[in-house]
């Protein structure tokens, strides 16, 4: 039971990094309707930019972790932010009518782009950190030895999930932009009519869910204490999976998509085996995909002819 | 024809040189708050196990202003250009001048095929090159029939590639039995498998078909590298027999094809015999193809490209359709993958990974999606530039993604631009292409 409870603590805080990626995918998907394959290399490049934000502030002599880890999220997010707007101005805008494959096939070289850039200019080599939170709780102690142990970076990072979705949530249901934002995944041209600018909205999307990316990157190193330039692909392969089985386009479902893919990655691995805890991740969405076409709280699409 | 109305059109946009030196600086800027740390500061595992830094502001410094003189050159040629208008760039002779090449591209690239050994008989890298273009080639024709012909956006066709090589591997180095006969077997496999990753898929459209197939890929993968028993993991499998020509080995012994025909043994005849083996399998790929088109089933697949609603109404099975168009392409990319297997004489999962899928699916989607001679160039472009780019190192991937962005972003519909239709009116009707939209779906 101890180890049960153990592994589900392990899979929600793996799950909040999944969500948090996830809800980049679901609202491009839902607002220009193409798969932003890019946006898991946006979760490296938010990473690496956490690092090395990192690295130069500790070596300019600053010592408070808190305020460090403020300033790195700041930084991280906002520079990551700057690298979705440029990537949708350079290879998605112009390619917004043109017909369904041209978005994706450019999302994917773009995708290479990325991974590639940051071998180039940080080299192939992990680069690993030394763990920055420490400490934790010992919640239960378990009859063999066994201890049910609450990290205060598990504590930090699902803490951050929660305040980072509550800003979000905010944003998209009270703000003129999440207005905005909702009236183009309805109907553009609609929208447009009535005077939302929809290039802006649009670009806006593509920043919000890199910031979105960027924390989850940080959590990532703050988590695991490594970045490499290759970790965006399976990353972003699993937040899709998550963001569809949440049934994509719709928000909630993209994080309770990602906590689910989190926790059975964690407890596949605990009780099966680790080499196959991926394949069990891709399997379960096949599964469900099979019986229920439209994720778990997607919308029914309804077909006009 | 959304939301283009709420965008300025290019004739209104202001001009001058305060408003390219505005765009140039602003361009700069940015590449100046994207780049300052990825390039300003380079990180390294030091040796004591923590992390070292050292900055690299020159290069940083070169990128930016090489991001601003950019940006003024492309502003001063796009305003010098004007709108982009294809009949006023091509002028109508060079046009039909086009056209009529066009006409006997085909049958002349074939002519040059068969001559390929001939000329380049003393090259063995060009040979060799031109084998790994053949392969692609026919990697693209088999995908052709899932994603340009039935419109099923496959992004996981390597794993087909994978079963064809894994089959023919395994069976020849388990149970010696020989390449003409694994090849089918190989064939078969790989069929089985995509009619069983078809089935899931049924129910599903565009981009959720997309990302399953990319999941099958990846399960595929995964399975290769952690069954070690069966497949050796990642150490892959080595000593796969060479192909033999129907029995009879290219070998220098007395039973080998030199000493019957009693000639001189020369390691290249074993690659002219591969190059000429891949030749004929390509064509196979094509010649089915182009057959299939004509039959009912080519057909149905087109129209369920076009409208899969329209089809069901019109009374096709759209389950057995799809199912045909998976099993039809992962059938070649199993051919393929055989003929991957005995050219390497070694395979192990690294030569099955997602950019070997985006490659094939690019290769597809340049040629024009559907066009047959379109994605055979395709196929030559992106493999020859690839070994153009090889000196280049860890840059070619870097090179290869802008490449493809730019490539869609200059011809979103590919090389040889449209998708010819198997039936169509006499006269056509005055519709232009870019008006026509993709069905959804």
């Amino acid at each position: 039971m101890a180890y049960f409870a153990q592994q589900l603590i392990n899979g929600l805080v793996l799950g909040s990094i999944y969500g948090l990626i996830a809800i980049g995918y679901t609202m491009v998907y839902g607002i220009v309707g193409m798969i932003n394959f890019a946006h898991g290399d946006i979760f490296m490049i938010g990473g690496f930019i956490a690092l090395i934000s990192f690295l130069v502030l500790v070596s300019l002599g600053l010592t408070a972790i808190p305020v460090i880890l403020l300033i790195v999220l700041l930084v991280s997010m906002a520079i990551t932010a700057l690298y979705g707007w440029t990537i949708e101005r350079i290879a998605y805008r112009p390619l917004r009518h043109s017909f369904r494959l041209a978005p994706m096939l450019s999302a994917i070289g773009m995708s290479f782009v990325l991974t590639n850039f940051s071998q180039v200019s940080q080299g192939a080599r992990v680069k690993p950190v030394p763990p920055i939170i420490t400490g934790g709780y010992t919640l239960h102690e378990g009859a063999q030895g066994f201890a049910v142990q609450l990290s205060n970076v598990q504590i930090m990072v699902v803490l951050a999930t929660i305040v980072v979705l509550a800003l979000f949530t905010w944003l998209v249901s009270r703000t003129r932009l999440g207005r905005d934002m909702r009236a183009c995944e309805q109907d553009q041209t609609m929208a447009a009519l009535l005077g939302v600018d929809v290039d802006r909205t649009i670009s806006m999307t593509f920043v919000i869910g890199a910031a979105l990316a960027a924390v989850a990157g940080m959590m990532y190193l703050l988590y695991y204490g490594l970045v490499d330039f290759f970790m965006g692909f399976v990353a972003g392969i699993k937040a899709f999976t998550a963001a569809v089985l949440g049934g994509i386009g719709s928000l909630p479902g993209a994080m309770l998509g990602g906590l689910a893919i989190g926790l059975i990655e964690t407890f596949w691995s605990a009780y099966f085996s680790v080499e196959y805890k991926d394949v069990a991740a891709f399997s379960i969405l096949i599964v469900v995909l099979i019986f229920m076409p439209t994720g778990l709280l997607g919308r029914p699409e309804v077909e006009k002819v | 024809m959304s939301a283009t109305s709420a965008r300025p059109s290019p004739a209104a946009q202001p001009s001058g040189s305060a408003f390219i030196l505005k765009k140039a600086l602003i361009s700069a800027l940015v590449a100046l708050v994207l780049f300052s740390l990825m390039i300003g500061i380079r990180t390294e595992a030091g040796p004591q196990g923590g992390l070292i830094y050292w900055t690299r502001f020159g290069d940083l410094a070169a990128l930016v202003g090489t991001v601003f003189g950019g940006s003024i050159i492309v502003e001063l040629l796009r305003q010098w250009w004007g709108p982009v208008d294809k009949d006023s760039i091509v002028p109508k002779p060079v046009q039909s001048a086009i056209s009529f090449a066009g006409r006997w591209l085909a049958p002349a690239l074939l002519v040059f095929a068969f001559l390929v050994p001939v000329i380049f008989y003393n090259q063995r890298y060009i040979l060799d090159l031109s084998i790994l273009v053949l392969t692609y080639v026919m990697l693209g024709w088999g995908l052709n029939v899932v994603v340009g012909l039935a419109g099923l956006l496959d992004l996981g066709y390597v794993a087909f590639y994978a079963v064809g090589a894994y089959s023919y591997a395994l069976l020849a180095t388990n149970f010696g039995l020989s390449f003409w006969v694994c090849l089918p077997l190989a064939g078969i496999l790989a069929a089985f498998w995509g009619v069983l990753l078809g089935f899931p898929v049924l129910r599903l459209r565009g981009d959720y078909l997309a990302i399953v197939t990319l999941a099958f890929g990846e399960i595929i993968r995964l399975v290769i590298i952690n069954w070690q028993s069966l497949t050796g993991g990642p150490n892959g499998v080595s000593g796969i027999p060479r192909p033999t020509m129907f029995g009879i080995p290219l070998t220098p012994g007395d039973d080998g094809l030199a000493a019957k025909l009693g000639i001189e043994f020369s390691p290249t005849h074993r690659l002219v015999f591969l190059f000429y083996l891949i030749l004929a399998m390509a064509l196979l790929t094509n010649w089915v193809t182009i057959r299939l088109r004509r039959l009912p089933i080519g057909r149905a697949w087109e129209a369920l490209r076009e409208d899969e609603v329209a089809c069901r109404a019109l009374g096709i099975n759209t389950t057995t359709t799809k199912l045909t168009a998976f099993a039809t392409g992962a059938m070649f990319g199993g051919f393929a993958g055989a003929f991957f297997a005995t050219r390497q004489g070694f395979i192990s999962p690294e030569s099955f990974t997602f950019q070997e899928s985006a490659l094939v699916l690019a290769i597809v989607v340049l040629g024009g999606m559907g066009s047959q001679l379109g994605v055979a160039l395709a196929a030559l472009t992106m493999i020859g530039g690839f070994e153009l780019f090889r000196g280049l190192d860890q840059y070619r991937m870097l090179v290869f993604g802008i490449a493809m962005v730019l490539l869609m972003i200059w011809r979103p519909r590919g090389l040889i631009g449209h998708r010819a239709p198997t039936v169509y009116l006499e006269r056509n009707q005055a519709i232009s292409s870019d008006l026509v939209k993709e069905g959804h779906g």
